[in-house]
């Protein structure tokens, strides 16, 4: 593993590394978001935004309740999100546990949704508390059933404790076990590092590690993607690309509910990373409600009044 | 009092607590007759009891932080908004202060108009706190070093009868960002519940005021000695019961002062602490 | 794959703009003899047509501002005065938006910046000065400070009703009365301000607004009725009152011109510095007394933080003020784009480089790119003096002490910046920089409780705050004038 030629595998490397990025002012980074946010998107760019939005979700279910019903139904409304409409695109992808998988990539492949990979969260999700046995067991499990994209979570007990070279060396192994089959996730669960300092931090030891994508929550804890998180993760893959050459997705989860929120996030995409990162390749919105809430909102912009939840599907 | 066989029937008002932004009985069921001068029923307010006592401290110290931490404009703001709202009700709380105090009409005008103008006046004191009490000292050494002043945080208040006095109590108490529960007597209790009208309608964040009508000698004593209760304002309280109320509040320190009517400053900064910092100062 | 905005235009149907005003005097509109013309700076068109005040029709405004100090206001205690002051601003609250798109068809700043920055700062400054009006005792300047009588005040073009807040706001909560003449190209927000004193049934003569151009100043200044006078405009006619009152006892505040120095140490934030830069030059065009129009810049991280800079440069968006999504609006006169580009001519010639991303400016109204030059020295034209566009000059130093140096080698002293993690080196910066705002991590933040003003040649007196009370006060601390 060459690490880009940034670190040598050595925490002590890695440490080092990190130490020498700058750091974060809360004020101004949310001063900038908060900027960014009071773009109006109207008419033409508006419509664009939705269909790119619906394009890029991950639509999610990850509940212990889950069942082969409900993963079906959402595989459907995944494929064809609007039964009465085909011109709506599918989504980026389907997002469950990894005993779903199986079940997933055979409904979708029965519906015509070949074109919609399957992504299993991974390594203990959402907690990431399990040895590492466990956590490669869970990643190998989902890609053995059809996943094509693997979320997986940091030990974020680890990071907070210092341990930066137990965290990376986690990532590394799980983007080992993807190998050439897996796009890998790694989601830093911002709400738990709390500060700018520390999701700069992330961002670069996950990339460093192996990162595909890098992903903010797992969206069972509060405060999840806000902008002012998703703009210094914006940060660190655009400056990533200028040192590497490579350019790294990012995945804000959780708390991105209406048409507004979404088209926030690419604002923030396009001012700060670029408007290469505006596609599926390099960004989603892991989200379940928000869905509705675009469909809604494009059915707004075609028939030229307000929409209602009656005409969209609940699943 | 007989009515004429054709004039309107009243629809009157049930008088309940104000906690947390909402208006509960008194867990205890109780309540207690309020007459008009005349000695005519008004109406059966709420008898708060320990319990209602509790549950408005919960909740003042649940609306505590976000109140403290909102910028003073916006404090002010919302002051001056209640005011507003009470400029807008004056003559209700004119004919209520005459009909259940010993005041006359005229006293209750004059009385009102001065309320409202004492609560701006309060209002305008949010921001300027810290430039009347904070400072930069200059101490020997390179450092800079500064004082400012912050809300102590849940203030109790035991009001007198008075609709100026149970304004200027409250106003002083919350202006700074603290959150309070205010023990009212039985003679206030109609403008007092008003009064808590005005403020669920004034973008006031529930828990920042409550409201409990009732028996000063019963709840006192337990707002005296309650742990989660940082400041008292004893000012309605007979000055010969003063001591044991002191007492009881040493067990947590708390700041208990009373003031005779008048606006001062210090009776805001009485109910707040001084932090002072040092930075050091080099490259 | 490209996220093009759409316009997003803000409707002027809001504003009705009478074709041609007079003067607000003593209650009323009371019409002009001669009238000029006002444009939108972004298109040329006119707007209205505003009236040239002579010495006459500033001569009735003062008789006016006596007769209501004299009659009326002086007799109001300061709970009555404060009142009115609340509900100017609740007024001004109400009608913020018809007031942030007047400002911006006649400023030709961005809609953002007068919704967002501009006009909820003057209803902030009405507001937090009501509350002064009856505490003036605990103010720290005596006991029962006495106010003077009529000010006369003389505002600039680039944040015109914000500074009619800053001058009349703490005018009247000291219990004096105004007469104020806005600037020649921004004059509408001030008439339509005075709608908002008859609204609040602010009694007659107590604001009073004469519009014209420097001779309207002039007879302000020289007014024998006029003893405090509160100006805010260029260092050279900042000179010129003082010259004007120095053997009479007129009191005066200044608020002149600056170069400010944004000074980045290496251990700053990056990003947010990058953000602060951006903001401290090209917010509000640059036309800004107190803007970071220096980049102070240490050495070993010069290259990494223009090279950032120029990428976030590229990414701000110049167009119709109008368009909520425009970031740098028009330059506000034809006069002033003049100056710049003289000025920049001059950057060019002393041998600075010069860069700005592609532009698509409109050929009609008055526009300038987004600019910097890098390689400045201390010794060029354009680190000395005042450009008031969006010009940054970038310049670097090695140590602590030089980049203070450096920043402190200018007779001006209004605003300097200070960019670092280390707060112990920001507190030792902020007792070396002869400034009279500092900023450390932000830049251009504003607030009626902080004081404002500058050392030097950037003016006297502060406005804001305690601080600002005392030029209005009798036996406050007393500046300018014998």
């Amino acid at each position: 593993m060459s690490f880009y030629g940034l670190v040598d595998g050595s925490e002590k490397s890695l440490i080092q590394f990190l130490d020498q990025l700058s750091g974060v002012d809360q004020v101004g980074a949310e001063a900038r978001a908060a900027m960014l946010a009071t773009r109006s998107i109207k008419t033409t760019s508006k419509k664009w935004a939705i269909e790119t939005a619906i394009s890029m979700v991950d639509l999610t279910t990850l509940e212990g309740a889950d069942t082969p019903g409900k993963v079906r139904a959402l595989c459907s409304k995944a494929v064809r999100p609007d039964p009465t409409d085909p011109t709506v695109p599918s989504v980026g992808a389907i997002c469950v546990y990894n005993d779903m998988v199986a079940i997933a990539r055979t409904h979708l492949d029965a519906i015509g949704g070949k074109h919609v990979p399957v992504a299993a969260v991974s390594t203990a999700f959402p907690s990431g508390r399990a040895s590492m046995e466990v956590k490669i067991q869970d990643t190998q499990d989902a890609i053995d059933a059809g996943a094509a994209e693997i979320d997986m979570v940091i030990d974020r007990g680890a990071f907070l404790a210092g341990k930066y070279g137990l965290v990376f060396d986690e990532i590394v192994k799980i983007r080992e076990v993807c190998g050439d089959k897996a796009h890998l996730k790694v989601i830093f669960e911002t709400g738990e590092l709390v500060t700018y300092d520390n999701v700069r931090k992330a961002s670069y030891l996950a990339m460093l590690a192996g990162a595909d994508f890098i992903k903010t929550s797992t969206g069972k804890v509060a405060p999840a993607a806000t902008p002012p998180v998703v703009l210094v993760m914006l940060e660190a893959v655009r400056d990533f690309y200028s040192i590497t050459q490579r350019r790294i997705g990012v995945k804000p989860a959780g708390g991105i509910r209406t048409t507004k929120d979404a088209i926030k996030q690419l604002v923030l995409v396009n001012e700060t990373a670029g408007p290469e990162w505006l596609t599926p390749e390099l960004f989603r919105i892991g989200a379940s409600a928000l869905l509705n809430d675009l469909l809604m909102q494009r059915m707004k912009m075609s028939d030229g009044y307000y929409a209602s939840p009656n005409y969209v599907t609940i699943d | 009092m007989a009515t004429k066989k054709d004039s309107r029937v009243e629809v009157k008002k049930t008088y309940k607590l104000f906690i947390n932004g909402a208006f509960p009985r008194s867990e205890s069921g109780r309540v207690f007759e309020v007459t008009a001068k005349n000695g005519d029923f008004i109406a059966n307010p709420a008898l708060a009891s320990r319990k209602d006592l509790r549950d408005a401290v919960t909740a003042a110290r649940a609306a505590q932080s976000g109140w403290s931490k909102a910028t003073a404009y916006n404090r002010g703001q919302i002051l001056y908004r209640i005011a507003e709202m009470l400029e807008g009700r004056a003559d209700q709380f004119e004919s209520e202060i005459a009909l259940t105090s010993q005041i006359t009409s005229a006293k209750a005008k004059a009385l009102v108009s001065e309320a409202i103008d004492r609560w701006v006046w309060y209002a305008g004191w949010s921001d300027k706190l810290q430039a009347v009490s904070g400072a930069t000292n200059p101490v020997s050494g390179p450092f800079f070093n500064f004082s400012i002043s912050e809300p102590q945080g849940v203030v109790a208040i035991a009001s007198s009868d008075s609709f100026l006095e149970f304004i200027d109590a409250i106003a002083a108490a919350v202006v700074s960002g603290n959150t309070s529960v205010v023990l009212v007597p039985g003679s206030l209790a109609v403008p007092a519940m008003s009064f808590a009208e005005v403020l669920a309608t004034s973008d006031l964040p529930a828990g920042v005021i409550n409201i409990l009508t009732g028996s000063l000698d019963e709840l006192a004593p337990w707002a005296a000695s309650h742990m989660d209760i940082d400041g008292f304002d004893i000012s309605g309280v007979a000055k010969k019961k003063h001591g044991a109320l002191k007492e009881a509040g040493a067990e947590n320190l708390k700041r208990i002062h009373s003031f005779g009517s008048g606006k001062t400053p210090a009776r805001i900064l009485a109910f707040m602490e001084s932090k002072t910092v040092w930075h050091s100062v080099g490259v | 794959m490209t996220f093009e905005y759409a316009p997003a235009p803000e409707s002027r149907s809001i504003v009705s703009i009478k074709p041609k005003y007079g003067h607000f005097i003593n209650g009323s509109f009371v019409a002009g003899k001669k009238h000029f013309p006002t444009i939108n700076p972004a298109t040329e068109e006119i707007l209205s047509h505003i009236a040239l005040g002579g010495v006459s029709d500033v001569d009735k405004a003062v008789m006016a501002a006596q007769k209501a100090y004299t009659k009326t206001w002086s007799k109001l205690s300061g709970k009555e005065r404060g009142k009115y002051l609340y509900r100017i601003a609740r007024i001004l609250q109400e009608r913020a938006r018809e007031f942030a798109v007047l400002e911006t068809l006649d400023n030709g700043k961005p809609i953002r910046e007068t919704r967002d920055i501009d006009i909820p700062l003057v209803a902030a400054h009405f507001f937090y000065h009501a509350g002064w009006a009856d505490k003036l005792d605990y103010a720290g300047l005596g006991h029962s400070p006495k106010a003077y009588g009529v000010a006369g005040q003389i505002i600039p073009w680039n944040f015109p009703l914000l500074m009619l807040a800053w001058k009349v706001a703490p005018a009247l909560a000291t219990g004096n009365t105004v007469v104020l003449k806005p600037a020649e190209t921004t004059s509408l927000t001030a008439l339509l301000f005075a709608e908002v004193c008859q609204q609040a049934e602010l009694p007659d003569g107590v604001v009073n607004i004469v519009t014209g151009d420097g001779s309207t100043g002039s007879a302000i200044v020289n007014h024998p009725g006029i003893h405090k006078i509160a100006f805010t405009g260029s260092t050279e006619v900042g000179k010129k009152i003082a010259r004007a009152i120095a053997s009479t006892d007129k009191k005066a505040t200044l608020e002149l011109g600056g170069k400010g120095a944004n000074i980045v140490f290496d251990d700053a934030p990056v990003d947010e510095t990058v953000e602060g830069i951006v903001n401290g030059i090209f917010f509000n065009q640059g036309h800004v007394c107190c803007a970071g129009s220096r980049l102070i810049v240490q050495e070993s991280i010069a290259e990494e933080i223009i090279e950032k800079l120029k990428v976030r440069m590229a990414k701000i968006r110049v167009g119709d003020p109008l368009d909520k999504n425009t970031d740098l609006g028009a330059i506000n006169s034809k006069e002033q784009l003049i100056k710049i580009k003289e000025l920049s001519a001059i950057g060019d010639a002393e041998g600075a480089t010069r860069w700005s991303p592609q532009c698509n400016l409109s050929d009609k109204g008055f526009w300038f790119a987004p600019t910097i030059f890098t390689g400045v020295t201390q010794a060029n034209r354009i680190a000395q003096e005042e450009i008031f566009g969006p010009v940054l000059s970038v310049l670097t130093f090695r140590t602590p002490q030089e980049a203070m140096d450096k920043a402190n080698n200018t007779p001006f002293g209004l605003s300097a910046g200070v960019w670092s993690e280390k707060g112990s080196r920001i507190f030792w910066a902020s007792q070396h920089l002869k400034a009279g705002v500092i900023w450390a991590n932000t830049f251009n933040k504003f607030d009626p409780a902080s004081p404002f003003g500058g050392y030097k040649e950037s003016g006297w007196g502060r406005e804001g705050g305690k601080h600002g009370l005392a030029a209005y006060l009798k036996n406050g601390k007393e500046t300018g004038a014998k």
